[in-house]
């Protein structure tokens, strides 16, 4: 979103191009600062991918090559299933919070309405509030209230995928409306009439002028969720249950009982899958421009 | 039908909140006609159009198109385009799609569709253009465009909502004529929203002059121009000069005004008027005659020029506009053609000098207020 | 005319079509009710309970007894582990907002003085990390800093004894940083680039140094990207337990750990002192917040 912004914005002032020597030197400082500013996001990154490979079984020193960490990886069915639950936790928030929130920022874009503002600070209270705060108040609540769904049914209620999926889509919505109110400022409403000037009636204006403008806001959004829900760890933690993991769980708890390349190796994994997707959204969007 | 009425507003009034944007306006549009609607920004010309565009509904009163009421009618039902003062081409879309776009909501076959498409881009000259994007466009050929894509659609009428106002000078002027030319052309009935007075008084076959809300005059350019029927219109079209005082003299046609200094001035009026009554007397700068003191003979017999002092002088090149100061501290200007091509400083007026100020009095218009 | 050929039911508006054409109150509902209700119900309602609990005794086997108690305010007010953990929360908070902007600051002045290509592909390269996982990247740093790790080896390559760098607040620090970097460099950028620079070239003409001008001229017009970012960056910080956790061990004991443990790995666990817990730090964080913005914003005007 804050990409989004970044690039929408007109070029205020030129950059400061400057043939003055003594300018230079503070440039080359900025330069030398922002060159080693980099190597701290991305060394240990670098880092971690290569000790995926080594043969060291502590994975802190480089002893040889070896894929057999990967292949390890392919064995471990807990993380496995961790790794699909994960995805189909993903997938699942993602279409509901963006069909949710492309309609919540269609709403809150197109109208005004008495207690607006109440309910636009409720949508952004989730993206502002610490993470461990929503998480602890959502185990409550499903604690609470699965308590008394199995008081009154007499069925035993646990925490599982359904509560993780539950809790996902609430703290996704309101970043995909962020994503689709931003969108839709950029969008002028003059097109819509000129469709309607020209025959089109609300659908078809909806469906061929409004949806495909809007398009990439949207994606964008569910992107956003997506790799919200994929990379979430704090809420995820404390609204699963027994027997039901999630990658980013999963890997803690390896982490907390013994550090061991396998980890690098499925953190290498993640990695990939996430800046797969970074690019192909960066992809799409150039392309729809 | 040559004496049809295109699109007739009948008592209309909108109100948004305590706003009143049109104040009971009602006007009959004549079919084939190049209407325009002139004011200056809020005085509800805009609205109006929107109104019969469909995208408001009036508050009060009713639209008719072909007699037929249509403020029910939303807009994709009314054979009505628009052309939008941004143009509001569809970005994701070629032109070919923009142009076809009402043919493609009325589902017509493609064949005839891609056929239409080829005539419209050719009635505005962007044969060719077909596969571009609109961001690939300057605005002078987005506005065409705009336009083509309004015409493709046989309209009984077409709305222009400001639509050269993004051009610059030179273009404008263009598509000034290209306008009239295509509204020949093809024959329907324009409505013409703008709030340049040149640009109305050039293109249009009628002009509705609106402030505020009201419809203050209807009428032809030269109507308009040469008998404005109240003080705004008189002001709001072209430069004139006013006088103000209190009526002393009145017949069927003229009628003598006094001004606060005493001075007694002369014109012709439009609507009754009475002994007493507070008016105030327009002529127009290019009407008025500045003469050297003796050439006072060459004035009709009965004439009582006013002895004036030349106070600023500008030299435009085709005309010299001088501003001179009657009576005791009325400021006067004089517009006259320099017809003749010299540079003899003695047939040039000059600051300071002294000059007779007339004008017949048929060139003055006694309006109320 | 077209207006004759359109069907009636469309120009009497009947059915469904027809409601939602005519009433702008019904369309808003349809598309508000989704998202509001399962805000209210998934969020709004879960703080709701927090709040509750916040004011009931713990029971036996860690449920809640449905006893009025302001205890756990006292609790949390007395005990020293307590007030202990908020203040190194806050501590920790600031000495991460102050580093994250001075290492920010620097580098948006650089990116926003590129060319727009370049400046694309920097901001880019910038947020990758932040689309990965923050546990990976956090256990990156465990890598780094554990005692056979990368820096160690450095360290005793150049002849310096072993460091023990992971479990201190120092690698907390770290790994705060890096995680949220980004959400420092980003709003900075975005007020930079909104920033006229020959606004720099009027203050040289009239006589302030590159420093005078950086403090009197460019920083305060800044200031709500500087403000945007340090907000962005103190409150998660302030409620992390992840990266205290792992880099820090029990050494560092920060608030979410200790909302995690009294949660979760308590024996019983206590709900009630936890939400208490957590309402604080919320109402905190807020006043925090708010008298920041007050303060940026008197010293804009």
């Amino acid at each position: 979103m804050i990409e989004a912004q970044s690039q929408t914005q007109p070029q205020a002032a030129a950059p400061v191009r400057t043939t003055d020597r003594r300018r230079n030197w503070r440039t080359a400082l900025l330069g030398t600062h922002s060159v080693l500013t980099f190597i701290f996001l991305y060394a240990p990154i670098f880092i971690l991918v290569l000790f995926s490979f080594t043969k060291d079984s502590f994975g802190v020193r480089w002893t040889g090559f070896t894929l057999d960490w990967y292949v390890r990886l392919l064995d471990d069915s807990r993380l496995l299933g961790a790794a699909l639950n994960t995805l189909e936790v993903a997938v699942i928030s993602t279409v509901v919070s963006t069909i949710i929130g492309t309609l919540t920022a269609l709403a809150m874009e197109r109208y005004r309405f008495r207690g607006r503002t109440g309910f636009d600070a409720l949508l952004y209270l989730p993206i502002v509030i610490p993470e461990i705060v929503m998480a602890l108040a959502l185990l409550a609540f499903f604690s609470f209230s699965l308590g008394i769904v199995e008081a009154l049914t007499g069925q035993p209620m646990r925490f599982s995928l359904v509560t993780v999926t539950i809790s996902h889509i609430a703290f996704s919505i309101s970043f995909v409306v962020v994503v689709v109110r931003t969108s839709l400022k950029g969008f002028d409403q003059r097109l819509e009439e000129a469709a309607q000037d020209l025959g089109a009636n609300e659908w078809q204006t909806f469906r061929h002028i409004t949806l495909p403008l809007i398009l990439p806001g949207i994606i964008g959004g569910a992107l956003l969720a997506f790799t919200l829900s994929l990379d979430d760890f704090v809420i995820s933690f404390f609204t699963t249950g027994p027997g039901v993991s999630l990658l980013p769980v999963e890997v803690y708890g390896q982490v907390k009982r013994a550090i061991t390349p396998k980890i690098n190796a499925i953190s290498t994994v993640m990695l990939v899958l996430s800046m797969t997707l970074v690019f192909l959204s960066q992809f799409v969007q150039q392309r729809r421009q | 039908m040559t004496d049809g009425i295109a699109v007739e507003l009948r008592d209309v009034v909108k109100r948004f909140g305590d706003v009143t944007a049109v104040d009971h306006v009602s006007m009959p549009i004549r079919d084939g006609e190049f209407f325009s609607m002139l004011g200056p920004s809020g005085c509800g010309k805009t609205t109006s159009l929107r109104m019969i565009a469909g995208f408001e509904r009036p508050t009060h009163g009713e639209i008719y198109l072909h007699n037929k009421p249509i403020s029910n009618t939303p807009p994709f039902q009314r054979n009505v385009n628009t052309v939008f003062q941004s143009y509001a081409l569809f970005p994701h879309m070629t032109v070919a799609q923009n142009v076809g776009f009402g043919l493609e909501m009325k589902k017509v076959a493609r064949d005839e569709i891609r056929r239409r498409v080829g005539e419209a881009l050719d009635m505005v000259q962007l044969s060719g253009y077909d596969d571009r994007r609109p961001r690939q466009l300057s605005g002078g050929q987005q506005q065409r465009v705009a336009l083509a894509r309004a015409l493709i659609n046989r309209p009984d009428v077409l709305l222009l909502d400001e639509p050269l106002g993004a051009l610059d000078q030179k273009l404008r002027k263009e598509m000034q004529l290209e306008l009239k030319r295509l509204q020949e052309q093809v024959g329907i009935t324009f409505i013409f929203v703008t709030h340049d007075q040149e640009e109305a008084l050039t293109m249009s076959d009628r002009i509705a002059v609106m402030n505020a809300g009201k419809v203050l005059q209807v009428g032809t350019p030269t109507e308009i121009y040469e008998r404005p029927n109240n003080r705004f219109c008189a002001d709001f079209i072209g430069e004139t000069n006013f006088i103000s005082g209190k009526v002393v003299e009145a017949d069927a046609t003229g009628a003598a005004v006094k001004t606060a200094d005493g001075l007694v001035v002369r014109g012709q009026h439009v609507r009754p008027i009475q002994l007493g009554e507070h008016v105030v007397v327009s002529i127009r700068p290019e009407k008025a005659r500045l003469l050297p003191a003796d050439d006072a003979n060459t004035l009709p017999v009965n004439a009582r020029p006013f002895p004036v002092t030349v106070e600023r002088v500008a030299y435009i090149g085709s005309d010299t506009r001088i501003e001179v100061r009657l009576g005791a501290q009325q400021a006067f200007h004089v517009w006259e053609q320099n017809a003749r091509s010299t540079l003899d400083r003695s047939e040039y007026w000059q600051q300071g000098e002294q000059g007779l100020l007339w004008w017949p009095t048929e060139n003055a218009l006694v309006l109320t207020e | 005319m077209a207006v004759d050929t359109v069907s009636s039911s469309e120009q009497r508006g009947t059915g469904l079509m027809g409601m939602l054409r005519r009433s702008a109150r019904l369309r808003l509902g349809l598309l508000i009710f989704p998202g509001l209700l399962w805000l209210v119900l998934f969020f709004a309602l879960p703080l709701l309970v927090i709040v509750l609990y916040s004011v009931l005794t713990p029971g036996p086997r860690g449920g809640v007894l449905f006893t009025f108690t302001l205890n756990n305010y006292v609790e949390l007010f007395t005990q020293d582990l307590y007030v202990n953990a908020y203040v190194r929360s806050v501590w920790i908070g600031v000495v991460t907002t102050l580093l994250c902007l001075l290492i920010s600051y620097p580098l948006a002045l650089y990116i926003v003085q590129q060319s727009p290509r370049w400046r694309s592909v920097l901001l880019f390269l910038i947020l990758i990390p932040f689309w990965t996982n923050f546990l990976v990247r956090t256990y990156a740093w465990m890598l780094i800093l554990s005692n056979n790790g990368i820096l160690n080896s450095l360290i005793q390559a150049v002849g310096l004894p072993r460091q023990t760098l992971l479990n201190t607040t120092g690698a907390v620090v770290v790994g705060l940083i890096y995680g949220e970097l980004p959400f420092m460099v980003l709003p900075i950028y975005a007020s930079l680039d909104r920033f006229d620079f020959t606004l720099m070239e009027a203050a040289a003409d009239l006589g302030a140094n590159r420093t005078r001008a950086f403090l009197r001229v460019m920083l305060p017009l800044t200031m709500p990207g500087v403000a945007a970012g340090s907000v962005l960056v103190f409150v998660p910080t302030v409620g992390q337990f992840v990266v205290s956790d792992l880099l820090g061990g029990a050494k560092v004991d920060m608030l979410g750990n200790l909302l995690q443990r009294l949660f979760t790995r308590s024996n019983p666990p206590n709900w009630p002192l936890g939400s208490a817990m957590a309402l604080v730090f919320m109402a905190v964080l807020t006043i925090g917040v708010v008298l920041y913005f007050r303060k940026t914003a008197e010293a804009e005007a």
